[in-house]
């Protein structure tokens, strides 16, 4: 059993938690994840690390509510108990000095890319961040990733704020105006990584993107979360979930993540028509 | 004579088919105190008892049958337990017709004594009386940790809590049991049977830490900065081989572990009051001939489907499942389509599944392990309709932990190279189950996990560490 020490929403749908988990806030590393079951009953659903306290033994996770456990995890308040929490998994993210880097976050993304431009800019690095959602009131922790970033571009799809569309396209434009890039690391969802990955592409600048497969144990067993890369078939939680964006198929990505739509959307409906009545 | 002695061997109790395909009700309901004693009394009590070789952790058969004769189950059950710790598993599970009963001197009259099931008698009814089957020694100040709560870190954590080690079990899942609590499914092995014997050893002290993988939670070196003296890697095979054909990640098609953890472990057929889906076809076809196929196969009857195939590509004889389970599976309505291979899966606009291309095989010649060795007919292709494919066709080795230690020596394969006392290449590690032999069977990893537990006692104790 974990205590939620702190909640805070960021915005419509996306919440963060601070939770007690010592096993993981000791040894975690940035690009890692945990696997989190709410209740006895639950499904396992993984989530990014976005920081780890050694000291309290906290780990903090954003989450933005999409389908029935996270709009459990989204009702537990501070002091109650999560039932499990496995991690860190996955491997940690490359972090090493390759010059000017590029991070770029879409939506919930924003969140997952902050232990990135930590750790990158604490060995040597001149961090860019570009950061999206969809309009204004859905973009998440702007002001944090202005404060530990040189340069920081915000954009929107509907030009609520900042600059007027994609991530992927503010990426585009700052390489076509000449900017020198050495590294791009982008988490997201499928499409826009994949636009990511194609702008980068055709100038040849290594790209890493966080892959977002379904995952229900987390370490190889299961191979739900098989992606091709390359070609070969890699499983995401114990290869990953880093990718070299050149050859990560996001296609094959994409439609994986369909296959439970029915269900899933059928488990929120009721989880939400409960919520009403009680 | 011959048909005489046939019927003398005792059939369990089973399960009505019309009840079984609608539950996950264990099938097998064993044999009745009657059946058992009349069971024991047709052992020869041989001198020479063939039985026990072929027994893969040398459990002394006809000296615990002795002790049914007599009436005293508390002395079978000791007797058992000397060389075998979770008695009530391998009762159901193990495939006695390749082992202890293909060894019993009366099994070349095609009448063996079903030391499974008498085993399988004396250990539930062990579990029921809450019989103790060891005193534990004081602490000895010795300090182990076992990685992984399958068959063989359960048996090492047993063995070792008895003789006074201080024994923590880590295991990455959020339950204890490894492959019997996620694999094998509720109708073959009850998980009260599983969870009242990992209940007996927490009961005799020994610590168990869920959701803690070793090498990610933390590093072998931090284990045993720690103060464990010595650690064993129980970790399992776990990873499953996914087939390189086109269309393989088509909706629709899932590894044999995936369907069974998503079924066994996280219980999806009792969605949405579990919050696990999953999404059942009508047509499956289930690619494989071991337990994992067979046992994909009837957990698939049981969720409501239209029709469950097997395809294998050797004949139904070489089906490397439990002969009874395929005779189960079969009186459940699973068919079973020998000598073919998948070639292709094809999918519909949705990317989802909906016909698999298979190719006949023929047998050849007999390779080393004594199997005809299967080979496409050429032109012979053929597509049959599926909208849900399982792949069974086998385990490799899981790096989740190895990928952490590159010291440790592996083979070829990622699997971990022990020697004759199941010690790694590393001081103080030892390892054993499926992860030192590829995918083996549950009296298999125990012997390991016995080898083990008694070598790395013999090292504690000898040098001052
Ligand atoms: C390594 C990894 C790290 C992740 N980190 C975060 C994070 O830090 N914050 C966060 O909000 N989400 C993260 N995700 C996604 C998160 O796991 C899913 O949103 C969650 O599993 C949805 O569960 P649910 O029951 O609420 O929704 P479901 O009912 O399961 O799904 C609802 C919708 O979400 C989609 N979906 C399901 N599973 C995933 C998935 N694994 N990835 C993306 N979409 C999915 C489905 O296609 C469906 O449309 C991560 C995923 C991975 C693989
Ligand atoms: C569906 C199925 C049916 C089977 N049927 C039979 C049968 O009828 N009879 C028979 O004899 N055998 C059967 N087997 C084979 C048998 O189950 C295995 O041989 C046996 O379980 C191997 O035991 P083990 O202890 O080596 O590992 P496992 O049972 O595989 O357990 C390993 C455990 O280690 C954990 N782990 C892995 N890495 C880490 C880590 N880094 N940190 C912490 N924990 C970790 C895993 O989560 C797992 O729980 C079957 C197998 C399957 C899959
Ligand atoms: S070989 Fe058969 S008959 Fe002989 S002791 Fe063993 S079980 Fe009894
Ligand atoms: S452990 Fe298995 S092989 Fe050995 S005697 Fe018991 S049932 Fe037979
Ligand atoms: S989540 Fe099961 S193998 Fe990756």
């Amino acid at each position: 059993m974990h205590t939620i020490v702190d909640k805070v929403q960021l915005t419509e749908g996306i919440f963060k938690m601070i939770i007690k988990a010592p096993h993981v806030a000791k040894s975690w590393k940035p690009g890692q994840f945990v696997v989190l079951m709410v209740n006895e009953n639950g499904e396992r659903i993984p989530l990014t690390i976005v920081d780890g306290n050694f000291y309290d033994g906290t780990i903090s996770l954003i989450f933005q509510v999409v389908g029935k456990t996270t709009a459990l995890l989204a009702s537990k308040n501070v002091g109650e108990q999560i039932y499990s929490i496995a991690g860190p998994l996955g491997k940690p993210s490359e972090i090493k000095r390759y010059g000017k880097v590029a991070l770029v976050g879409g939506g919930v993304g924003v969140a997952e890319i902050l232990p990135q431009i930590r750790a990158l800019k604490q060995v040597g690095n001149d961090v860019i961040a570009i950061i999206g959602a969809r309009s204004l009131n859905k973009l998440i922790l702007v002001e944090e990733v202005k404060s530990i970033c040189n340069e920081v571009y915000v954009c929107t799809d509907d030009g609520s704020y900042g600059f007027k569309g994609f991530v992927s396209d503010a990426l585009k434009k700052l390489i076509e105006e000449g900017r020198e890039i050495n590294y791009v690391y982008a988490v997201g969802p499928v499409p826009m990584m994949k636009a990511v990955s194609k702008v980068t592409r055709a100038h040849n600048i290594k790209t890493v993107v966080s892959a977002n497969p379904i995952m229900i144990d987390g370490t190889g067993m299961c191979g739900v979360c098989r992606v091709i890369v390359g070609g070969e078939i890699k499983f995401a939680c114990v290869d990953g979930p880093d990718f070299d964006a050149h050859l990560l198929d996001f296609d094959t990505l994409e439609s994986r993540l369909k296959t439970y739509i029915k269900y899933e959307k059928k488990a929120f409906e009721d989880f939400t028509r409960c919520q009403c009545h009680v | 004579m011959f048909r005489e002695e046939k019927s003398l061997r005792e059939a369990p109790q089973l399960l009505p088919i019309e009840e079984r395909i609608s539950t996950f009700k264990e099938v097998n309901l064993g044999l009745t105190e009657e059946q058992v004693k009349r069971e024991a009394s047709r052992c020869l009590q041989c001198a020479k008892a063939y039985c026990v070789a072929g027994c893969p952790a040398n459990v002394k058969i006809p000296n615990f049958i002795k002790a049914i004769r007599e009436g005293d189950y508390k002395k079978a059950i000791e007797i058992i337990c000397e060389t075998n710790s979770l008695p009530a598993v391998t009762g159901r599970v193990c495939q006695v017709e390749m082992q202890c009963e293909k060894a019993c001197i009366l099994g070349r009259r095609g009448v063996p004594i079903s030391i499974g099931l008498l085993e399988r008698f004396v250990a539930d009814l062990a579990l029921k009386k809450g019989w103790k089957r060891f005193a534990c020694k004081a602490f000895n100040g010795k300090k182990v940790a076992v990685v992984g709560s399958g068959p063989a870190g359960l048996t090492v954590a047993g063995d070792l809590i008895k003789l006074g080690y201080e024994v923590t079990v880590f295991e990455a899942l959020h339950k204890p049991g490894g492959v019997l609590i996620y694999g094998i499914p509720e109708f073959r092995l009850p998980k009260d049977v599983v969870e009242k014997e990992i209940k007996t050893l927490e009961d005799s002290g020994v610590k168990i830490r869920t959701n803690f993988c070793i090498g990610k939670s933390v590093s072998l070196k931090e284990i045993f900065d720690d103060g464990y003296d010595a650690v064993f890697l129980g970790i399992g095979a776990g990873a499953p081989v996914v087939l390189e054909v086109p269309g393989v990640n088509l909706g629709g098609i899932y590894t044999a572990n995936e369907f069974l953890v998503r079924t066994v472990l996280m219980k999806a057929y009792l969605f949405p009051r579990y919050d696990t889906p999953i999404d059942v076809g009508k047509k499956v076809i289930v690619i494989g001939g071991g337990n994992t196929a067979v046992d994909s196969a009837r957990v698939a009857v049981r969720m409501g489907v239209e029709e469950v195939k097997i395809a294998y590509r050797r004949s139904e004889d070489d089906m490397p499942a439990r002969r009874e389970e395929v005779l189960r599976a079969k009186e459940e309505g699973v068919k079973i389509l020998p000598l073919v291979n998948p070639v292709r899966f094809i999918g519909d606009e949705n990317n989802h599944v909906i016909k698999v291309e298979l190719v006949k095989n023929q047998l050849t010649y007999i390779d080393e392990t004594g199997r005809s060795v299967p080979v496409p007919i050429e032109g012979s292709n053929f597509s049959i309709d599926g909208d849900m494919i399982i792949l069974a066709i086998g385990q490799k080795a899981n790096k989740v932990f190895t990928q952490t230690v590159p010291e440790l020596k592996l083979d070829k394969d990622g699997y971990i190279v022990v020697d004759y006392e199941a010690r790694t290449s590393l001081e103080r590690v030892w390892a054993g189950g499926d992860i030192i032999r590829g995918s083996a069977t549950v009296i298999q990893a125990i012997g390991d996990g016995k080898r083990a537990a008694a070598s790395i006692n013999k090292t504690l104790m000898s040098k001052s560490i």
